[in-house]
């Protein structure tokens, strides 16, 4: 169960998407959600898809595997649509008690589902095509011009980056106190919420006990290894903006200015 | 390359000494075994190699330099790598080629040279094939060869191991131990492993062993490991030949003591069976 969680893994290859600038992949996937947010009716969402499909198709990520990464957000998903079906007022169709189904709840219901998976598909992309220290440059250099008012950006990017690197790490060692527990007689899965919770503390504390002690072991093999901050720090791999970086910024203010066109058309 | 005098060391001016007067000098190219109990100090000693810590008493000298001496911290660092005994908590990046470049670039090392460097680490502890690999996805005894690589990236003089082997299974074990003999051998870097494992004592040229964080040994393992009951009486084991040659000297035979090896076992049994 545990496993199935995607969203923020790297998935290494070597496409297209995988060589191009982290920084331009940020500031690509900003604008890409604000186009989301822009896109409204059937022909722009279509559009919309085909782009997102293809997008995928060159990243060489399995479609399976990116879409996997929608599962742990299914309730979110089927909650959010609900809400919208019902809760929108409109030319009623349906009713009972309180609960009215209108054609404008149906309209929105399926733009949220729309906006939520290619928001989900597309951003989670740039995690599975940037290998998190990549990520980390990207965002470092995106945060550059804050660094001048005082802002830690080397700091923020390494703490994200380690945080992405422990995820698997915590993930298996969760599994692992999990089942512990478990062949002791706890049990998760029963009861009500409140009682739910309550059987998470045994695994929780663990984890928390755990973790520390690993970011102190993890704190010590970094001074080993003569980390000093941000100064003077040079990479492995530089990457510079290239031809690469600035074709697939104009591919992609095309796309988006053809799907904003047919949007408004439509 | 290391050289402790009169090292005394407490975690708290009130507890006991963890360290006691101790004076080890661990000459280039040595391949020393540093032996104790849970809670003898070892890992404490060891952690004085590279200025994690600091004694209260006496000195450390590390490739020459005082480990005092704050303006040159980088350069002890940089000189005496160190690995640990989880290797899931040393490994910084998710690809492992970026684990392999953290150190120089810490160090500020140009990208080109980093490259190479990289690749020399990589190779020489044969992990070239799995270089864009996940490390959470390799077994332990890879991943703890990624350690060593990333701290061969600094080129160090010298690489301090604290219990690298105690989280691995046996094939890990041996991965460790030939790429660390590997290293001693061909690349004379010295290295310093800090071991339960009676059988990787053995492969050492000097075992040191350490009890209450005092020296109570320090010899070459023929020389320790002939005396089994005094090893014993010290809450360690001796190596599996060691002991067998022990029982049967023990039960009227009469095979040398201090055998260590299985070849020498072999010979010595030959003999005695004519």
């Amino acid at each position: 169960m545990l496993k199935d969680i995607t969203l923020g893994q790297h998935f290494p290859g070597n496409s297209v998407l995988h060589r191009l600038d982290a920084m331009i992949k940020i500031i690509l996937s900003m604008l890409y959600l604000v186009l989301i947010f822009l896109v409204k009716g059937f022909v722009g969402y279509g559009l919309l898809a085909i782009f997102v499909f293809c997008i995928i198709l060159l990243s060489t990520v399995p479609i399976k595997f990116v879409l996997k990464g929608l599962k742990p957000l299914l309730i979110f998903i089927i909650f959010t649509a609900i809400l919208n079906l019902f809760m929108t007022s409109g030319t009623v169709i349906w009713q009972w008690s309180f609960l009215k189904l209108t054609y404008e709840g149906i309209y929105f219901a399926v733009f949220m589902i729309l906006r939520i998976v290619f928001l989900v598909l597309g951003t989670s992309l740039l995690t599975y095509t940037t290998s998190p220290i990549a990520l980390t440059d990207g965002i470092e250099r995106f945060l550059t011009p804050f660094a001048k008012i005082g802002a830690p950006t080397h700091e923020l990017a390494m703490m994200m980056s380690i945080a992405l690197r422990f995820i698997p790490t915590l993930l298996e060692e969760t599994d692992k106190i999990m089942k512990a527990q478990m062949a002791r007689g706890a049990d998760f899965e029963s009861g009500n919420l409140i009682k739910r919770a309550r059987a998470l503390i045994p695994l929780l504390v663990p984890l928390f006990i755990s973790a520390f002690r690993r970011a102190d072991e993890l704190a010590i093999a970094m001074e080993c290894r003569c980390y000093q901050g941000g100064k003077n720090r040079t990479r492995l791999n530089v990457v510079k903006v290239g031809k690469i970086d600035i074709i697939a910024s104009l591919v992609f203010l095309l796309c988006a200015a053809v799907i904003l066109t047919a949007n408004l058309a439509g | 390359m290391i050289k402790t005098e009169k090292l005394t060391f407490n975690y708290s001016g009130e507890q006991p000494n963890v360290l006691k007067d101790i004076d080890i000098e661990i000459k280039n190219g040595e391949f020393v075994a540093v032996l104790g109990h849970n809670g003898s100090g070892k890992s404490t000693l060891a952690k004085h190699f590279n200025a994690i810590l600091l004694p209260v008493g006496g000195t450390v000298y590390a490739n020459g330099i005082n480990t005092k001496d704050e303006s040159r911290l980088y350069d002890i660092r940089r000189a005496i790598g160190m690995v640990f005994q989880n290797p899931d908590n040393q490994i910084v990046a998710t690809i492992v080629e970026e684990d392999v470049a953290f150190a120089p670039e810490n160090l500020g090392v140009p990208t080109a040279e980093i490259r190479e460097t990289v690749d020399w680490a990589l190779d020489t502890v044969g992990m070239t094939e799995y270089k864009q690999h996940a490390p959470h996805l390799l077994s332990g005894g890879q991943k703890q060869r990624i350690a060593i690589a990333g701290v061969l990236a600094m080129k160090p003089k010298c690489i301090v191991l604290d219990e690298p082997t105690a989280m691995l299974d046996p094939i890990g074990r041996k991965e460790v131990m030939d790429t660390l003999m590997h290293l001693n051998s061909k690349n004379a870097m010295t290295i310093v492993l800090i071991t339960h494992n009676m059988d990787e004592a053995v492969n050492a040229d000097r075992v040191i062993i350490i009890s209450d964080g005092e020296i109570v040994k320090d010899a070459p393992p023929h020389i320790v490991f002939s005396d089994v009951d005094e090893i014993k009486a010290l809450g360690l084991d001796v190596p599996q030949v060691t002991e067998l040659m022990y029982e049967l000297r023990k039960a009227g035979l009469d095979v040398p003591s201090g055998v260590i090896t299985i070849e020498d076992a072999y010979k010595a049994l030959s003999e005695v069976a004519g």
